[in-house]
């Protein structure tokens, strides 16, 4: 094997990290926890964007990493926090799934992710194109989160997730989005945290839980 | 193969038969540190020991040929596995006798018998520990065979020795995700194996929760000394595995000095002392998982292993 | 001619069918006094286990060195297609097996069988003997013709076999279903080769092996023999007959349909897939590789939850083949890459453990014989202790299922280390997918043998250890010298393995070259294994053998001598606990609840659980497969549908009937003009 310079490795261990961390959410039962994986999992991508950035001597990465430090590891969480506080909602939440099976379908979706960017990854000129397939399983992972909880904050942290797989795809294989770009994704992802959070508040209002399974009696029969 | 390695092959078993109960002792003496009691003295293993090769066996009036015979087949696969793990040197003759496999199909060996021998009474809780320890086993062995072919994947060569030296001499720093993988599923293994928190209590006979526990309620005197010998030995042999997979630095290669292998056993130490410190740490601050949960924690350790396969052949590294 | 010349002249194949026609004597002689035990089992069954012997020195004699394949055409058979014979590396591996470990079972056997067991003995005789030379015929066929006529008869001599005692309707079915799936597989093997002919109309396997097929067919004729061996030898989803006949039949009779019965199915898909058929798409190792796995698997899950002890063993056959399969289909696949190394170690892990299942399965079996013959039970609940009433049988079974649990340094461990050493060097498959997918079968392999482990600790604990379950069980006595002899040679056979690995692979090594043209790399002497390179593998079963027992030994001297060895005998402590009964023990079903919990959704359980008002708690589980309920059964009521449509046509006057024929004739006619 040639030697890879130091950068490279450094960032593919992050991204392993990250894999490891969106397996850990998967398996993670407590609201609390979730949350301190979502932080780390900031901490990881910050990380990895500060390292593409001094790596390729990119500024605007710098820029993206500061807006995902503040806003990814601190301001969300936080909020997050919060409302979880708030809401009371700290206790355990089963998975509709169990935790095996779930890992064993987040085994095949890395396996298919990474078939996935195969194609394009030989096409990605950088030298990280091998961590676009964690990135796809970063997403893949956070979706099937998503799609195994009942529990509507859960959910939320899933989508944060999710956001932070599309973010980690676009430093590590084109060098970031442009700035334009990241700024309103920001925005969105910020406007639509303080969105979920007052849904929640009119969720549990109507229900008196935050149990999505509730909301299947509003189908009409 | 010269003499003097089969010298060191000797000397590195008995090291290991030697420093076993040192190093369980000094985790039960951070155990107690930390849980703010009194702590029982270093050499507190050996006083144990002692005491029980000194009393009078008591055996079921039942109890078979294979009852007798287990505690002997469970200490010497330990010792024989304890031979071929490079914990002081790499210079092991019988490293080449059986490998990591083989090691794993060692300690498998020693499972079976001690299960076995844990039925052969005929108790409600003998059959009940041996149960529970083949239901840990059979996915905590295929979790550290995986995290082998991780180290194998990246090594070449499924020789425990090999990996090391692979390790060792390699020019550049070379960081490898997948063994990130694996050395997280190596720990979630290695708490298992040995009736570690959060899967099993070591210190405790509460009667429903107990797994190696209630395997060896029947034993005592020289059988349950060996027994708890052989148990001391496998936590041992499980960190220096981890030593040897993923900090081998220190192990001396082939065909050094008596100066670099004193260094050598002085590194074993220090990372014994480190690393004890860090499983009392670990077992501290975990609670004791339900029963029906410790599936689940192997088969994420095992998954997490197979991943940490996956991840070596879709990055390369 | 005197007797020196005629043996100096006569070739291995010649001697081979002497010793088949021979079986076939002995098989005749048991009608003579067909009661008779004395003549049946003493005397014939022991005259059976030498031919065994001799078959075996014969197999053994075509896998040395120099030994060029031998063949002709015998004066049997139809007038213009006579039966064509074949004698070479691969049947003579097949031969060695089957006469080594057939020797075993037969010298059991002759202490196994006695009166009043449905069939009469001299029967019997002739069903187990025209059995082994029926699978003998098979693994020598070079024509399509003998090998389908072998086949048949070696399905109907053991369908004979396996309802022995035929007034127990259950056997009656046990048998019928394996008749069935006999027949639904052999149906395939005869379209795979009538595909295979290739247009010449020509059934020797010579022509066979010149035909140039198109890929597709090629393909289809693949498909077909995978459907119709896997029928055979129990892959799943073909393998439901199994668990239903092999505890059927006495147990000399269920060791030779898992140890022999299903080599032979293996034997036809590596002489189909490797000599008949050239290299193929890479699709048919992986699917291969794939149902072998899922076989080997499903298989050692279902293993884990059976209460009955045959049915046990009979699961863990299914998944001992599915590793074999998966072996094989390592195999075909690095060859369609043209990997010949590689695919050398794979087909050698598949036929060695082949062979080692051969021995430790048979002996298994022999042992739930010995057990049912000494206590009158088969089911797990009902036994327990056994190891202080048969203390042979124990020991001798205490080695059978330390090597199926693939524990070194037994003969187990042998194949498994071989076939995990092959997955491991799989990322070297030069395709961007499979270089992925196929390692990560290393997963399964490892996760198998390890539930096979959890198996094993259940078979043997529950029988031989603990408490005995019922008070009979206290009357319960060891078997017969002759019962021991056989169970002895099967448990040297695993031992020694295990010991020398390298002989093993030395002998499947000319398979190998046959086959793939190349072998693994020899050790440096017969204890050492080291396939790949010196540097990377090393294995020693000797070595490992003398480390631990030098171990024990020393262990076991030091404590005697520094510490006094004073034994005292109490009753069992159990925390204190002294109302201990023997139904406080795990039942067998207990022992696979963890197993059951865990891969829940694979069974199908019906749960009777008792009430907390029950005065008399009762609790039952029935644990059955899916694939019987959500395949077979609505196959077979398809089938019988249809059948029922068909019905229509039957009529019952003759007239009708006639009036069939001559509108067949008269279309017929008018397809002609």
């Amino acid at each position: 094997m040639p030697p890879v310079n130091l950068a490279t490795q450094v960032v593919q261990m992050l991204a392993g990290a990250l894999l490891l961390i969106s397996f850990a959410m998967l398996a993670e039962r407590r609201s609390r926890r979730l949350l301190f994986l979502l932080v780390w999992q900031g901490v990881v991508l910050v990380a990895s964007t500060v390292l593409v950035a001094a790596s390729a001597h990119l500024t605007h990465l710098y820029y993206s990493a500061a807006l995902t430090l503040l806003l990814k590891v601190c301001v969300l969480p936080l909020v997050l926090f919060r409302l979880m506080r708030k809401l009371g909602i700290e206790r355990d939440n089963e998975p509709l799934v169990n935790v095996p099976t779930l890992m064993l379908v987040g085994l095949c979706l890395v396996i298919f992710s990474f078939g996935l960017a195969q194609p394009v990854s030989a096409l990605a000129t950088t030298v990280l194109r091998k961590t676009l397939g964690i990135a796809i399983a970063v997403i893949l992972l956070s979706f099937l989160m998503i799609l195994a909880r009942r529990k509507a904050f859960t959910q939320v942290i899933g989508f944060l997730s999710l956001e932070n797989g599309l973010f980690f795809a676009a430093t590590t294989t084109t060098y970031g989005m442009p700035m334009v770009v990241e700024l309103g994704m920001a925005l969105d992802l910020l406007v639509a945290v303080f969105i979920f959070g007052i849904f929640f508040f009119h969720i549990r209002e109507q229900f008196d839980s935050l149990d999505l399974d509730q909301l299947e009696s509003l189908k009409e029969d | 193969m010269n003499a003097i390695a089969y010298v060191w092959q000797v000397s590195e078993c008995l090291l290991a038969i030697a420093l076993a109960p040192l190093f369980a002792g000094w985790v039960g003496q951070c155990r107690a540190w930390l849980q703010n009691r009194s702590a029982p003295p270093l050499w507190q293993p050996y006083r144990v020991l002692r005491k029980l090769f000194h009393k009078d066996a008591a055996l079921a009036t039942h109890a078979s040929w294979l009852f007798r015979l287990a505690p002997y087949v469970v200490f010497s696969t330990m010792v024989v596995a304890a031979a071929i793990i490079p914990s002081v040197t790499t210079d092991l003759p019988l490293a080449r006798v059986a490998d990591a496999i083989a090691l794993v199909g060692l300690f498998a060996t020693g499972r079976v018998f001690i299960a076995l021998a844990a039925m052969d009474i005929g108790t409600a809780f003998g059959s009940m520990g041996a149960r529970r320890e083949m239901m840990i086993g059979f996915l905590a062995e295929p979790a550290l065979l995986m995290v082998l072919f991780s180290a194998f994947m990246t090594h070449g060569s499924t020789a425990l020795p090999e990996m090391v030296e692979g390790l060792l001499s390699q020019p550049h720093i070379v960081l490898h995700p997948s063994l990130f993988f694996a050395g997280v599923a190596f720990v979630m293994v290695l708490l298992a194996e040995n009736a570690r928190l959060p899967v099993d209590n070591p210190a405790t006979h509460l009667e429903l929760t107990m797994i190696h526990e209630a395997m060896i309620l029947e034993y005592s005197a020289r059988h349950l000394a060996l027994l708890e010998w052989a148990s001391w030995l496998k936590l041992f042999n499980y960190a220096c595995i981890g030593f040897a997979l993923f900090v081998p630095w220190g192990i001396a290669l082939h065909g050094v000095g008596v100066g670099l292998l004193t260094l050598a056993i002085a590194a074993l130490l220090v990372k014994l002392v480190v690393a004890g410190a860090a499983l009392a740490l670990f077992e501290t601050l975990s609670a004791k998982l339900r029963l029906f949960r410790a599936p689940e924690f192997l088969t994420m350790a095992f998954l997490l292993a197979v991943l940490g396969l996956l991840v070596y052949l879709l990055l390369g590294a | 001619m005197n007797v020196v010349s005629a043996l100096t002249t006569t070739t291995p194949l010649t001697a081979l069918l002497v010793l088949v026609s021979a079986w076939l004597l002995i098989g005749a002689l048991g009608l003579i006094q067909p009661n008779r035990i004395g003549w049946v089992a003493r005397t014939l069954f022991p005259l059976g286990a030498l031919i065994a012997l001799g078959m075996a020195g014969m197999g053994a004699m075509s896998l040395t060195t120099g030994f060029v394949a031998q063949s002709s055409a015998l004066a049997l058979g139809l007038p213009d297609m006579p039966f064509h014979v074949r004698l070479d590396a691969l049947s003579g591996f097949f031969l060695l097996l089957l006469g080594s470990a057939g020797a075993g079972i037969s010298v059991f056997a002759a202490g196994y069988f006695r009166q009043g067991e449905g069939t009469a003995p001299g029967l019997l005789c002739l069903q187990y003997h025209v059995f082994l030379a029926s699978m003998a015929m098979v693994v020598l066929a070079d024509d399509a013709y003998l090998f389908m006529v072998a086949w048949e008869t070696m399905a109907l001599s053991s369908y004979f076999l396996v309802v022995t005692q035929h007034r127990i309707p259950e056997i009656r079915r046990a048998g019928f279903l394996y008749l069935l799936m006999a027949h639904v597989g052999a149906l395939g093997i005869l379209l795979s080769f009538g595909v295979l002919q290739g247009g010449s109309w020509q059934m020797t396997f010579d022509a066979m092996r010149a035909a140039h097929l198109t890929p597709a067919w090629a393909s289809a004729a693949f498909a077909l023999a995978l459907f119709g061996f896997g029928a055979k030898a129990g892959l799943v989803p073909l393998h439901v007959w199994l668990p239903e006949a092999h505890p059927a039949a006495p147990s000399p009779v269920s060791a030779m349909m898992s140890g022999l019965m299903l080599k032979v199915g293996v034997y036809g898909l590596l002489r189909v897939s490797w000599d008949l058929l050239h290299a193929g798409p890479w699709w048919w190792g992986l699917l291969t590789l794939g149902l072998g796995l899922g076989t080997a698997l499903y298989g050692a899950i279902f293993a884990a939850v059976q209460t009955d002890m045959k049915r046990l063993l009979a699961y863990s056959s299914i998944e001992n083949i599915g590793l074999i399969f998966a072996g094989i289909g390592l195999a075909l696949l690095c060859r369609s890459f043209d990997m010949r190394l590689l695919a050398a170690l794979a087909l050698a892990a598949a036929l060695i453990h082949a062979f080692n299942h051969a021995f430790f399965k048979s002996l298994l079996f022999l042992v739930t014989g010995s057990v049912m013959h000494a206590t009158g039970e088969r089911s797990l609940g009902k036994l327990g202790g056994l190891i202080r009433y048969m203390p042979w049988v124990a020991a001798l079974a205490l080695i059978g299922s330390l090597a199926i649990a693939g524990l070194p340094p037994l003969n187990g461990f042998v194949s498994e280390w071989l076939l995990l050493q092959a997955f491991l060097q799989t990322p070297r498959i030069p395709h961007a997918f499979l270089n992925m997918i196929v390692p990560l079968g290393v997963a399964l392999v490892a996760l198998t043998a390890a539930l096979a482990g959890y198996v094993m600790v259940k078979f043997y604990g529950v029988i031989f250890l603990g408490q005995p379950r019922e008070q009979a069980l206290g009357k319960a006595h060891d078997a017969g010298w002759l019962e021991r002899l056989g169970l002895s040679w099967l448990a040297l056979g695993c031992v020694l393995i295990g010991v020398f690995p390298q002989v093993a692979l030395d002998v499947v090594g000319r398979i190998t070259l046959q086959l793939v043209g190349t072998t693994v790399q020899r050790g440096p002497s017969p204890w050492w294994m080291t396939p790949i390179t010196s540097s990377q593998t090393s294995y020693s079963g000797l070595w490992l053998w003398v480390g631990l027992l030098l171990v024990i030994g020393a262990t076991f001297v030091l404590v005697r001598r520094v510490y006094h060895g004073r034994v005292r005998r109490t009753p069992p402590w159990d925390c204190g606990y002294p109302w201990q009964t023997p139904r406080m023990q795990d039942s067998s079903e207990g022992f696979g609840q963890p197993i059951r919990h865990l891969f829940g959704p694979v069974f199908r359980m019906q749960r009777e659980l008792p009430k907390p008002s029950d005065s008399k708690p009762n609790y039952r589980v029935l644990v059955q497969e899916h694939l019987w309920h959500q395949l077979y059964l609505p196959l077979a009521r398809l089938v019988q549908r249809t059948a029922e449509r068909v019905t229509i046509l039957q009529g019952g006057r003759l007239s009708t009937y006639l009036l069939y024929s001559f509108m067949t004739l008269i279309l017929l006619l008018v397809w002609v003009l």
